[in-house]
């Protein structure tokens, strides 16, 4: 019996590298109906499909693929909106090398099936052609729930509970809702109309939205517990950026990569002089760490006409916290490497500008407490390169602002907010957390599983009891 | 949009005050912090310290001298327009305590931002001399607001065209000349702010200053307000604006309002030229 041809994975088509390190359009350009049905063929429809064991927020993967396959990518779209409200999003920024492609049986002798990639497709075939319906909403039970911070789990809570009756208001500190999607991640990898799009739909639903807010600030949760909310989501992001604590570092030239990334991403620096914000454009950049954040930095500098645009990293290649995919592009647009470096100086000129950059080489001992080899300076090693824009990207901690200025709020020793792991509920009542400000930085999609989680737990809080 | 319901020129028209209806802001806001305002969809984020607030009208004041392009906008904004977005009250409040005899010294703008401050001071019990200072006559601002928050009002011009003739730095060291003095509040250009402390720090009195280094959150996230102060970093936004400034490295935060000076330059000749044709 002959045996059937194997589809390929299909590709993905992008723009050339020595193109897109120019400009600040999206990498990938996104597949054709006909390259999407190809794809979804490749699924095997398990009837135990592990591939929804490895999703955060548990999309029924076979189901939505089977209509793609079928060519019916309204109800399509349809499907993958039952669990996650930001398809779109997620199809960009999920690491599915770890979730649900990396558990895909297809995958263990060959590719495995592009499920990102469908998940874009048919989220970007809705935004083009809008005909599906809005999702049905429950009866309205009179509650009232506050959604404070306006990035990937916030919005998540903010759907499921909209839908399940509730009345809904998200409370975002900056003048744009999104949070991390529209000040973190670059326009070439999320382009912003597609966060702002999915806020439109919420919206559309009956989620309120009041930008400006800073919660801890302009208003507390005590207060908006005294205003009439019945319950309130704490989903505010990391947001307190790490320093290196090495002499030099308040040179001008040296950001954050939150500073650096908001400037070019919230605040349009990348269209400056037509937004008035700028950014300090580097000819030599270096950017220290080697996250996705680090990546995002790096590839910007690029397309802000930097001639050369450097990752330093303590740690050797296979410790490298960024996806595979982003340092596959960051390389073919240019980004140099420089692994196991560390640095130990900035140097700058009389007038307080960085010029550059001393550091040591570095050797891997015993692994340390996280698992991975710890990285020891070899003596005598000293380098400079030279520089004159230097993007600190080694992780965030806990912005104390909200959690400082409300009381009964438990948080562990770094800082982060306690909350149950199963539901988020914090130690104080009718208050649930979740996302980076309860794990430390992590991914987009584990922060829409915790608002997932806690959703649920708010839902059952409002109609059964604490 | 937060509407401007009140507007004046001061200073011959170098300086503006906006009073905004921004009830939220209003009802929380303390002596001491800012807001930081955005003109337009295109806008910057200006970290501005309030000059006044009124939480029974739900308004907040603001004092500015047009420097550059995002300031010009600002003032080009009129009665019944307004400021797409404010977000605050941002920072630290001031630390309003009776410790006796307080000197309040404010150089440009600066008084602006001392005015709420003063005013708080005396409220709590402390013996108030305030010192306030320009180039020159046209540009001193806010007299009478600041006689009425203090006990005694010292005023000096640059020129000599009004008031005492010289800095205030001048009149400051006579007072702690006097003695007595627990408290000295200095708020104005980074380089009369460096004055001040350099001389009360002879005098060994405690001096409060109050920063506006670059910002762009003002919660805390981007880190780009960062001062040093007793040799730590610290974050202007919201471990500030309010610190010991005998511990600040003036030196340092001069430099670093310097980053963008020419992108700065670029914009507002480019603004001022487009409002020329």
């Amino acid at each position: 019996m002959a045996k059937k041809e194997l589809i390929p994975r299909q590709p993905m088509p992008e723009q050339a590298p020595e193109v897109r390190s120019k400009n600040f359009e999206e990498v990938p350009t996104g597949q054709s109906p006909e390259t999407a049905i190809r794809e979804a063929e490749r699924c095997l429809q398990c009837k135990k499909p592990v591939c929804v064991d490895g999703c955060p927020v548990g999309v029924d993967i076979p189901g939505f693929i089977s209509l793609v396959k079928e060519g019916k990518f309204t109800a399509a779209i349809s499907k993958v909106w039952e669990k996650n409200g930001l398809p779109a999003v997620c199809g960009r920024v999920c690491p599915q090398e770890l979730q649900c492609e990396g558990k895909c049986i297809v995958g263990k002798k060959n590719e495995p099936v592009a499920i990102g990639n469908l998940e874009r497709f048919v989220a970007d075939y809705e935004r083009m052609n809008k005909k599906a319906s809005l999702p049905e909403k429950a009866a309205p039970t009179g509650k009232k729930i506050a959604v404070v911070g306006s990035g990937p789990s916030g919005l998540t809570v903010a759907g499921d509970l909209i839908l399940k009756g509730h009345e809904v208001t998200l409370f975002e500190a900056f003048h744009k809702p999104g949070g991390v999607l529209v000040y973190g991640i670059p326009e070439f990898r999320l382009p912003k109309e597609i966060v702002f799009s999915e806020v439109a739909g919420l919206e559309k639903l009956g989620v309120k939205l009041e930008c400006n807010a800073v919660v801890g600030r302009t208003i507390s949760l005590d207060e908006l517990f005294e205003e009439g909310y019945d319950a309130i989501y704490i989903g505010v992001g990391a947001g307190l950026p790490r320093f290196l604590n090495i002499p030099g570092e308040n040179l001008i030239g040296i950001l954050s990569a939150n500073e650096y990334l908001t400037r070019s991403n919230l605040m349009k620096a990348y269209r400056y002089p037509e937004y008035d914000t700028p950014v300090i454009k580097g000819k030599n950049v270096i950017t220290l760490g080697a996250g996705n954040v680090a990546m995002d930095s790096a590839r910007t500098a690029l397309r802000l006409g930097a001639e050369t645009s450097r990752i330093v990293y303590r740690r050797s290649r296979d410790e490298v916290p960024a996806r595979a995919a982003e340092v596959h592009h960051a390389e073919e647009e240019g980004v140099e490497f420089f692994f196991l470096t560390n640095p130990t100086k900035f140097l700058g000129n009389e007038k307080g500008r960085l010029t550059g950059m001393e550091g040591l080489k570095m050797e891997l001992g015993e692994p340390d407490d996280s698992g991975r080899r710890r990285p020891i300076p070899i003596e005598g090693s000293e380098f400079e390169l030279e520089c004159d824009l230097a993007i600190i990207a080694v992780g965030a901690g806990a912005n104390p602002l909200l959690t400082q200025s409300t009381e009964g709020l438990k948080l562990n020793k770094w800082e982060y907010i306690e909350a149950d792991e199963k539901t988020g509920k914090t130690s104080k009542k009718g208050v649930w957390a979740g996302g980076d400000i309860v794990t430390g930085s992590a991914t987009v999609i584990l922060a829409m599983g915790a608002g997932r989680q806690a959703a649920d737990s708010i839902h059952d809080y409002l109609t059964i009891g604490w | 949009m937060f509407k401007i319901i009140a507007r004046e020129e001061m200073a011959e028209g170098t300086v503006i005050l906006n009073e905004i209806d921004a009830p939220l802001i209003a009802r929380k806001a303390k002596p001491g912090q800012f807001v930081i305002l955005k003109a337009n969809e295109t806008g910057e984020r200006i970290p501005l310290t309030m000059a006044d607030t009124n939480p029974e009208k739900g308004t907040l004041t603001v004092i500015y001298m047009v420097v550059g392009k995002s300031t010009a906008l600002f003032r080009d904004l009129k009665v019944g327009e307004g400021y797409q977005d404010i977000i605050g009250p941002l920072g630290a409040a001031t630390h309003l305590e009776k410790v006796g005899k307080v000197v309040c010294v404010g150089g440009g703008t600066g008084v602006a931002v001392l005015h709420p401050i003063t005013r708080g001071l005396k409220e709590v019990g402390n013996d108030i001399t305030c010192i306030i200072g320009s180039r020159t006559k046209d540009l001193l601002i806010m007299e009478d607001l600041m006689k009425a928050a203090s006990h005694d009002l010292r005023v000096c011009t640059d020129d000599g065209s009004y008031g005492h003739h010289g800095f205030v730095t001048d009149v400051m060291k006579e007072v702690l000349e006097e003695g007595g003095v627990n408290l000295v509040v200095g708020i104005g250009p980074v380089p009369m702010m460096k004055a001040v402390c350099k001389i009360t720090k002879e005098f060994n009195v405690k001096t409060v200053v109050s920063l506006n280094p670059i910002m762009v959150d003002g919660t805390g996230m981007c880190g780009g307000c960062r001062v040093t102060v007793g040799g730590k970093t610290r974050f202007a936004c919201v471990d500030g604006p309010e610190f010991d400034g005998h511990e600040v490295d003036f030196d340092e935060l001069m430099l670093r309002l310097q980053a963008y000076t020419e992108e700065e330059k670029k914009s507002y000749n480019e603004h001022c030229n487009l409002v020329k044709q």
